[in-house]
């Protein structure tokens, strides 16, 4: 039986008071997410049953128990609180790779009462800049590796007081910069968490949107309510599993569903900080017994690119349920899992930086129809809306946004620092209704940014978006933010930046670009703009394609026409072209 | 097929790791398993080595495991240079 039992049983009558019942929680209880996930387990007398299972490339291993997390996340909160000064709500960054110091500092910002900031450790000098001034970022932990990013930045963010560098050489530490080996400092047996209310800030994303930079998503403490109940009930974790989320923690796949979630039910994780290779990550699941696996299509994708044979040499047996996130999981993904893993098919999940945790899902028992996003979490009221009147569509398979009635514990609070933003995302919203105000409201519906229909039978089936946000690999790009660094490039005059299929990674960045005068197009200047946007902004936006041309479609007043681009690439209608610029 | 080796080391010590890296670079030493090159930043590699050798490699042979060392990189571009 799995945990969520009846779908449809669970319809009725839901309450997010269930997630009470589901970790056991007594009134008075300290709802503080860095707590909840190490001292709490602690308490409930599971402090030696290991945490973290930690494989890194090279064959470097570590195991960590629930005192160990305990400890450890006491040791970078009082760091924070206690020797940096770091005060309630300031944003901490965390920028590293998948090592164990990411999973304890997180947990202990939270525990010092900071906002946690993780940031994916590939982005480049400009992406982390964009990020930590927006953010108006305190205090940034990283490692040797990545700490030459940031030291170039520095004296432009004049905010940024803490520069932590949490391993290697100590004397390659420079001046101002604080050196921190956590399981190298003395142990910290006791911490004092923070007080946190509810609606005190917890973690704060940055996700891409068509316009503008980067916007933070900020989200708060009582999050954790979703997140505990949909790791139960959608990913069916149980107290004896071994589970593997792939996500990067820098994505907020990788905190809700990499940190959150599962250390809040008490489960052992397994990360494998390591580049991708077939032939590793089946290793990884079969040495470690992994049963419950959360990844990305494109990683499956780039699996069955493999083929079976690869798959056949490997004992995968204690894997019992499979689940996908991050882009649309196709239809012969879901089929090829069945086949390949003893009939077990990946079991597809829809949701947002936005909205914190899992929205539309495919469940255990459920029947799966392969290429179908699911049907909505219980508590959660969703519907598609009518893309022009942005009324609920009652007939089934036409297409539409995909919304949600605000009001779930883990929606985001606010854009920082971008309240207009946060209103925009409200279809119906006229009244000038505070942040608190639109995401009770009953009359409103948070708008996706994603189109879908829904079948007879009530499952969600995924169209694409509905801007030009481009979703390679599972991670969101904003063009704004490819084309601002093309610009920059010395050979290019004007940029534009649009989504471009792709059969591993859904959607790649493709570049279309006119050039200055004096330089021509050639498959060098092709590999330098590549490189360009490689280090500037992260490998997701470099575009994997150039085109390059005279001019660019543009509108009358001189907006380049994205769309209009888009649409050629993609083979679809262009829809209104009346404000094209005459050729 | 040793300045090949040379060649492509030079192109993934100037584009991919920073000037006190303390990583040697063999002909063996793992690209894309060690992270040194991530799997979206393979195209601009692939990129870099069809245009140094005037070949096209198709994406179903660009695996990570052909481009995880300089020496799988080189069977990889010298199986296509003498087709």
């Amino acid at each position: 039986m799995s945990n969520i039992g009846s779908y449809e049983e669970r319809l009725r009558d839901f309450d997010w008071g269930i997630a009470r019942q589901v970790l056991g929680w007594q009134d008075g209880e300290l709802l503080n997410i860095g707590h909840i996930c190490s001292d709490r387990i602690c308490a409930r007398g599971k402090g030696a049953k290991t945490a973290l299972i930690w494989e890194g490339f090279g064959d470097r291993k570590a195991r960590y128990t629930f005192d160990d997390l305990r400890v450890w996340s006491n040791g970078f909160a009082k760091l924070i609180r206690d020797d940096l000064g770091v005060g309630v709500g300031e944003r901490v960054c965390v920028f590293m790779d998948k090592i164990p110091s990411l999973y304890f500092s997180f947990l202990g910002i939270l525990k010092a009462g900071a906002v946690a900031q993780p940031l994916f450790s590939a982005f480049g000098d400009e992406s982390l800049e964009v990020r930590l001034k927006s953010a108006g970022t305190t205090a940034i932990l990283t490692t040797q590796k990545h700490v030459k990013k940031v030291r170039k930045l520095r004296e432009r963010l004049p905010a940024l007081k803490h520069v932590v560098v949490v391993d290697g050489d100590p004397t390659k530490v420079q001046p101002g910069e604080t050196y921190f080996d956590v399981e190298r400092a003395p142990r910290v047996e006791e911490f004092e968490s923070f007080r946190a209310e509810p609606e005190s800030r917890s973690v704060i994303h940055y996700t891409s949107g068509t316009t503008g930079q980067p916007k933070g998503a900020q989200h708060v403490h009582s999050s954790i309510w979703s997140q505990a109940l949909t790791t139960s009930w959608v990913l069916d974790l149980r107290d004896d599993d071994t589970y593997w989320c792939t996500a990067d923690p820098g994505w907020v796949t990788g905190t809700s569903y990499g940190i959150i979630g599962p250390w809040a039910l008490g489960a052992t994780q397994a990360v494998l900080d390591s580049g991708f290779v077939a032939e590793r990550w089946y290793r990884f699941i079969q040495d470690n017994r992994i049963t419950v696996w959360y990844s990305a299509p494109t990683a499956i994708r780039s699996l069955m690119r493999e083929g079976e044979e690869l798959v056949r040499k490997f004992d995968l047996s204690a894997l019992r349920h499979l689940a996908s996130v991050g882009e649309p999981l196709n239809a012969e993904a879901v089929v090829w899992s069945q086949k390949v893993f003893d009939g077990k098919p990946f079991h597809d999940t829809f949701w947002q930086t936005e909205t914190g945790s899992i929205m539309i899902s495919n469940y255990p028992g459920m029947p799966v129809k392969p290429g179908s996003m699911g049907k909505p979490f219980p508590g959660i009221t969703a519907t598609v809306l009518d893309l022009k009147t942005k009324e609920p569509i009652r007939e089934p398979g036409r297409v539409g946004l995909i919304a949600f009635r605000p009001g779930w514990p883990a929606m985001f609070r606010i854009y920082w620092n971008q309240e207009d933003v946060y209103r925009s995302k409200f279809a119906g919203e006229t009244a000038g209704r505070t942040p608190t105000e639109l995401r009770t409201a009953d009359d409103l519906w948070y708008v996706s940014g994603d189109r879908a229909s829904i079948d007879p039978d009530g499952y969600y089936w995924f169209v694409g978006r509905d801007d030009d946000v481009i979703n390679t690999g599972g991670h969101l790009v904003g063009p704004f933010e490819i084309e601002s660094a093309l610009i920059e490039h010395e050979a290019i005059a004007e940029a534009a930046a649009i989504a471009k299929p792709d059969p591993v990674n859904m959607e790649v960045v493709k570049a279309i670009v006119t050039l200055k005068p004096g330089f021509a197009p050639s498959a060098d200047l092709e590999l330098s703009i590549m490189n360009f946007i490689r280090k500037r902004l992260s490998p997701l936006a470099m575009p994997q394609e150039i085109e390059f041309k005279d001019k660019l479609p543009k509108t009358r007043s001189g907006k380049i026409l994205r769309r209009y681009l888009r649409a050629l690439e993609w083979g679809e209608e262009a829809g209104d072209l009346s404000t094209l610029e005459d050729d | 097929m040793a300045d090949m080796k040379e060649v492509i080391k030079e192109y993934i010590v100037d584009e991919y790791l920073d000037d006190d890296d303390d990583i040697e670079l063999t002909d063996t030493t793992p690209i894309i398993s060690s992270g040194i090159v991530d799997s979206f930043s393979m195209v601009s590699l692939k990129a870099f080595l069809e245009k140094k050798y005037g070949i096209s490699l198709p994406d179903s042979e660009a695996t990570p495991e052909a481009f995880d060392t300089v020496q799988s990189i080189c069977a990889l571009v010298q199986k296509h240079l003498a087709k």
